[in-house]
């Protein structure tokens, strides 16, 4: 990355000048808080004794047979507190606007995840918490929006646009926009101006860092692939950045194709997009020929978003990472599977990151080590989940 | 047609801005001839976008508006080809994506081809757009940079040197239709800015009424009137194009005079 947060073509400051100032003054206390022990040292202890971390790595045996010759482990983020790996940037984040003396707190919100997540932490350190959320998104996650409720966060229903993640984004912007002075906006991906995209990658960071530690422990060696899914790409950032330079790690983002690619239904930025300008950065969006932004579609709140993290678009570029999609039914079947092979209900988002392994096993070496990333539980999602799974009887 | 610098030269100034498309852009082209007739300043026609982050909800309901009718930037170009006889300067105000769909170098050549004076980009800083921004002055088409309240010393003395047309000074910290709008300390904002600065300052965002101008006017050199035009626009909107044209026309004589009558001594 250079110093204007670019990361190749991608990222940079796409924001009215009201922001400047304070993304400055966010990139300055992110650089001071990570270089200052006392800092880290709260963070580390936050991630282990709040959070529960580090999160076990566990070999899905019964499903790595059904995977053909995989030997297939799971990076269990669905254990951390408030289920997903969605509290690692947030408890950084928090301490950050703690130490800049901002004392109102507001984020965005797809899944409920990262507006769980946020007012958990705002409840922690007695701060004012504000969640922007789409009211479609709120039907579908209603049991986050009572959490978020029940710990103290005021949840105001987005109803512009298509009522999802990418419209309580451009709502926070503007609550931001209006209180900068007061106010810590908690982005919830590696997604927005500079500096948000590096600094939640080295939030989040700690997902790869304790998977290297832990697959060198059990097996001795580095994996040869990694699997995450890609919404904006946080958990997927997490868990690749720090084998970025191991060359021999092959690693898979999977995007959510909704309805399949070729329907024009979907959310698949990298796979299905191109080059533009959201949210403040330079990345691969869904857009017509004029420029308007395209709803995303899928059946994961969480993946649903229009846009992708910058440096997710320059490892595409690259080729570093390879990017694909799974669609809603795919994700569905790798959801049952998961709970029937190892009794884990994965999130609707993890779920596509298994799909691709569902998918394409068959094309895989035999024998191969690979990690999942389980960015989250399935608890959110039982509503959402129950027409499909057990239509005839209920 | 005037140019911007021109544009200044009667003294202050009125820069309504309206949404083009909203209702549709037959009445847009009407509205601005109007305008010019009135003898506004500078005529902001604003370009829609599906997720405006620096508009309130007045000015994203008539972007989706316009959305909706198939507004888009080559339409618009269209329509103001056809504005030839349009004395009062025109300045467009989008968002930087469609630009960029559009081609960055394609839409300076088509905007200068029909006459538009001058571009603003909200969610394009001056040095994220350096680029771009140099293209325009290069060819002529004046880029207009944004300041606010909290735009630090360091960064103003940079925007000014590079200000071309005049200076959007943002009224306050918030979004159009802001109704906080301006800040209190409006006089030494301006005065701050100007000691960096040596184009015409404009100053936009919850400026609404003929009261507010009376207000703010002894200190600036333009004043934007945005949402509360828009407005207008939408509550008229049933009652078809010379209603709409009508009420615009009546409001934005009552601000004129808020800004030409003297000043109580
Ligand atoms: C469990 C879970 N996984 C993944 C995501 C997608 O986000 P990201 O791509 O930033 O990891 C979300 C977002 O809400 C989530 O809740």
């Amino acid at each position: 990355m250079d110093l204007k947060g670019y990361f190749g073509r991608f990222g940079g400051r796409f924001v009215p000048e009201t922001l400047i100032p304070a993304l400055e003054e966010l990139e300055e206390a992110f650089y001071k808080a990570i270089n200052d022990e006392a800092f880290m040292a709260q963070y580390r202890y936050l991630l282990k004794d709040y959070s529960g971390r580090p999160t076990s790595l566990y070999f899905a045996d019964r499903l790595s047979k059904h995977l053909g010759d995989i030997k297939l482990y799971l990076k269990r983020e669905d254990l951390n507190h408030t289920g997903a790996h969605k509290i690692n940037n947030v408890l950084g984040q928090i301490l950050l606007a703690l130490r800049m003396n901002k004392k109102r707190i507001i984020a965005e919100t797809g899944a409920g995840q990262h507006g769980l997540a946020t007012a958990t932490a705002a409840a922690k350190f007695g701060l004012e918490c504000h969640i922007y959320m789409g009211l479609e998104d709120m039907h579908r996650q209603a049991l986050n929006v009572y959490k978020m409720r029940t710990l103290g966060a005021e949840v105001i229903p987005v109803t512009s646009g298509t009522m999802t993640l990418k419209d309580a984004t451009n709502e926070a912007i503007r609550d931001w926009v209006t209180n900068v002075s007061t106010t810590h906006y908690v982005i919830g991906s590696v997604v927005g101006p500079h500096p948000y995209p590096m600094m939640v990658r080295e939030f989040q960071r700690v997902i790869g860092d304790e998977t290297k530690e832990q697959i060198l422990q059990k097996e001795g060696r580095l994996p040869d692939l990694l699997v995450a899914c890609v919404g904006g790409g946080s958990n997927s950032m997490g868990m690749f950045y720090p084998f970025v330079n191991d060359k021999d790690v092959k690693m898979v983002g999977v995007e959510a194709a909704g309805y399949g690619i070729e329907t024009g239904q979907h959310a698949a930025a990298l796979t299905g997009g191109s080059v533009g300008v959201l949210h403040g950065s330079r990345s691969y969006i869904l857009q017509d020929g004029n420029g308007q932004i395209v709803p995303a579609v899928s059946i994961s709140a969480g993946l649903d978003y229009p846009g992708v993290g910058p440096e997710h678009s320059f490892y595409h570029e690259t080729g570093r990472v390879h990017y694909t999609h799974a669609t809603d039914d795919e994700a569905i079947e790798a959801f049952k599977l998961l709970c029937e092979t190892e009794g884990i209900i994965p999130a609707l988002e993890s779920a596509h990151a298994l799909a691709f392994l569902v998918r394409e096993h068959k094309n895989i070496e035999p024998g191969t080590l690979a990690v999942l990333c389980l960015s989250g539980r399935g608890d959110k999602d039982m509503e959402a989940i129950k027409g499909k799974l057990f239509e005839e009887e209920m | 047609m005037k140019t911007l610098n021109e544009a200044f030269d009667a003294g202050k100034i009125l820069i309504p801005y309206i949404a083009a498309g909203d209702p549709d852009l037959d009445t847009t082209a009407e509205i601005i001839g109007e305008l010019d007739k009135l003898g506004v300043g500078i005529i902001e026609v604003g370009m829609p976008f599906s997720d405006p982050l620096a508009d309130g909800p007045i000015i994203q309901a008539a972007s989706q508006r316009a959305l909706a009718g198939g507004t888009n930037i080559s339409r618009i170009f269209k329509m103001l080809e056809e504005l030839r006889d349009v004395k009062t300067p025109i300045v467009l105000m989008g968002y930087f994506n469609p630009i960029m769909k559009y081609g960055e170098k394609s839409f300076i050549e088509d905007a200068l081809s029909c006459g538009v004076s001058g571009v603003l980009i909200p969610d394009l800083p001056f040095d994220e757009g350096k680029e771009f921004y140099d293209i325009c002055s290069e060819k002529g088409l004046c880029p207009i940079y944004m300041v606010t309240p909290n735009t630090k010393e360091e960064r103003l003395s940079q925007i000014g040197s590079k200000a071309r047309g005049f200076l959007y000074c943002v009224s306050l910290l918030g979004i159009t239709g802001d109704k906080r709008g301006p800040i209190e300390g409006i006089k030494s904002y301006m005065e701050r800015v100007r000691s960096h600065v040596s184009v015409p300052l404009a100053l936009g965002f919850g400026i609404d009424s003929p009261d507010k101008i009376t207000a703010v006017k002894p200190y600036v050199d333009g004043i934007v009137i945005g949402s509360a035009i828009v407005n207008i626009i939408s509550e008229k909107a049933d009652m078809g194009r010379k209603a709409i044209v009508n009420e615009v026309s009546v409001f934005t004589s009552a601000l004129i005079d808020a800004l030409r009558t003297a000043l109580q001594p």
